[in-house]
């Protein structure tokens, strides 16, 4: 799991990222005294508590009845239909976000207009607002009422609009820091040399921003595999063509079936790790290059 | 490229920026342009464009009905309950995130990169997830079921796990914020004071508390904002009984869900509501962030 916390430097990672600060210098230097023991104790049964205790009753239960009940809870063929809804809308939009977030980072760095900060903070509205009310926000857009005529309700198309909506600050956010530290002189050196624009962009700053650009797509996919507010609403929960997981797992714990809720989420929870493990190990990669 | 070859010293040496140069900074104009409309247009229309509608459709029928559905009894008592929810996990959050910040900056223990990645593993998760996973230790056939009933303790359906589901899903955001601060700040300060007999509590409210002043104002603004948006494991677990343990954000989705015109008119009052509280919040945080880079 040291794969999440690689993209959160300095980051709240749901919340507005700070730029990243530094790589951490170790200050650690102290033994444990009596009292910060304590405190050790208390904190570890808190997480205890209220985080690995229900992750752990989650992968538990969904073994419950042996091997096999996890596996019909997630061959389920309307279990099926949302995995594979989920898994596809999250690789997509978080490859849409890695190149329209760097883009809209590059602007945002590199050019100068009139009306700037208004996008900065416009920028931001997706990470502060209730899910709920992105949904409602989307859906009086983009819903029966829309002043253009457009209806996505019920489609695929809505759904990947939602999850557009609150996976825009990721890379955006994750990328700007590094570009404004970056050193131009590198550049002009290139440009000097005789580098054209699209040249000098991959040669000289896509190795620089890549871990960010990484980093800052792991959040986006994280989130948008387990999103459940915006989506509910411009979704309208249809079987096997809207149905994304999460609301598929609400569906089944409030019809009782804990097995079948457990089974969904233990399979979310390695497809989650899977990814951002590979992503973390790209992110290495390019940060070595670098 | 000899030629340019040639001409680089020339140009270091010029006071001005070279013209050559200059371009290159600015790109050609047609690049910049399509590059600046993409940019703007998709975050203008992803964005903008549908809180404008939002607040058109909140404001559609008039400033009276927007008065007229603030006075509804159940949303009223759901921002008592958002508020008292928000505060709690936030105090909660805060006094846990200081805490193990100390610890992880401070301190060797083994398992320490472990507590680390496990603060992180909440953000990583879906919300119904968060939720679920409370129902299975908590709820009534759960872990503990057995036992929290037979002590009369409900927390299922009750306040307690929505604190829980908003403590879970804020967890690491103050602790994010004031390590890096940590961190930098090092421990000589630290030290001195412990040489010169300042016992560990003196200490932490000398030393330890105005070095990250800025740092805990941001995660705290943070960890408010995530703690009154939270819908969906708050969703799982509270049951939604309006008047009783319905939050702001399961009151819009309730009203919404109602049809007619006055529910409507409801959710899209309490969602304005709660945009407002949201762009107060990025304003604060901008003015935060500042601060905590400089001091």
């Amino acid at each position: 799991m040291s794969s999440t916390q690689a993209p959160q430097t300095g980051t709240g990672g749901a919340a507005v990222p700070a730029p990243p600060r530094r790589r951490p210098r170790s200050v650690a230097s102290g033994r444990l005294t009596p009292t910060s023991g304590l405190g050790l104790g208390v904190g570890v049964l808190w997480l205890s508590l209220i985080v690995l205790l229900p992750i752990t009753a989650i992968v538990v239960t969904s073994f419950q009845n042996g091997p096999s009940s996890f596996w019909d809870s997630v061959s389920d063929a309307e279990a099926l239909a949302t995995l594979r809804l989920t898994v596809g809308a999250a690789l997509l939009v978080t490859l849409l976000n890695a190149i329209l977030g760097t883009l809209i980072a590059w602007v945002l760095v590199r050019d100068q207009f009139p009306g700037k900060r208004i996008i900065e903070v416009i920028i931001d509205i997706p990470f502060a607002l209730p899910t709920i009310v992105a949904g409602l926000v989307l859906i009086s857009l983009y819903g029966p009422q829309s002043p253009f005529g457009i209806d996505l309700v019920g489609t695929r198309k809505g759904v990947f609009l939602a999850l557009l909506f609150v996976t825009l600050p990721f890379v955006v956010r994750s990328v700007q820091p590094v570009l404004i530290d970056m050193d131009r002189d590198v550049e002009e050196a290139a440009a000097s040399l005789g580098a054209g624009g699209f040249t000098t962009f991959r040669r000289i700053i896509l190795p620089t921003i890549a871990p960010a650009i990484l980093a800052g797509a792991a959040l986006s996919f994280a989130r948008a595999l387990g999103e459940f507010g915006s989506v509910i609403l411009i979704s309208a929960n249809l079987i096997g063509k809207t149905e994304v997981s999460s609301a598929y797992m609400l569906k089944l714990i409030e019809s009782d079936d804990t097995v079948g809720a457990a089974g969904v989420a233990t399979l979310l929870l390695v497809v989650a790790i899977v990814i951002l493990v590979l992503l973390d190990s790209l992110q290495r990669v390019a940060a070595r290059r670098d | 490229m000899t030629e340019t070859l040639v001409k680089a010293p020339e140009a270091a040496e010029s006071p001005n920026v070279p013209r050559a140069v200059k371009r290159r900074r600015r790109g050609s104009p047609v690049v910049r342009w399509t590059l600046r409309i993409i940019a703007v247009g998709y975050v203008l229309g992803l964005v903008a464009l549908p809180v404008v509608t939002v607040t058109q459709r909140t404001f559609g029928n008039g400033l009276q009905a927007v008065l007229d559905s603030l006075q509804n009894p159940d949303l009223i008592s759901a921002a008592k309950l958002g508020l008292f929810v928000a505060v709690t996990s936030v105090v909660i959050n805060t006094v846990f995130g200081v805490g193990i910040a100390v610890l992880l900056v401070r301190y060797r223990f083994p398992g320490r990169r472990l507590l680390n990645a496990v603060i992180d593993l909440p953000v990583s998760i879906s919300p119904i997830v968060v939720g679920v996973a409370l129902i299975l230790v908590y709820g009534q056939n759960g872990w503990f079921g057995g036992w929290l009933e037979s002590n009369g303790i409900q927390i299922i359906f009750a306040t307690p796990a929505i604190v829980m589901a908003t403590v879970i899903v804020a967890l690491p955001l103050v602790v994010r914020e004031v390590i890096p601060t940590l961190e930098e700040a090092g421990t000589e300060q630290d030290q001195a004071a412990q040489s010169l007999g300042a016992n560990s509590v003196q200490r932490f409210f000398r030393i330890t508390l105005p070095t990250i002043k800025w740092a805990l104002a941001y995660g705290v603004v943070l960890s408010l904002a995530r703690s009154l948006g939270e819908f969906g494991a708050v969703r799982v677990v509270s049951g939604s009984v309006p008047g009783v343990s319905q939050t702001p954000t399961l009151f819009v989705n309730d009203q919404y869900q109602e049809f007619g015109p006055v529910a409507e008119q409801s959710a899209f009052t309490a969602a304005f509501a709660l945009m407002l509280i949201a762009v107060l919040f990025i304003v604060v945080i901008a003015l935060l962030r500042p601060k905590e880079k400089t001091q």
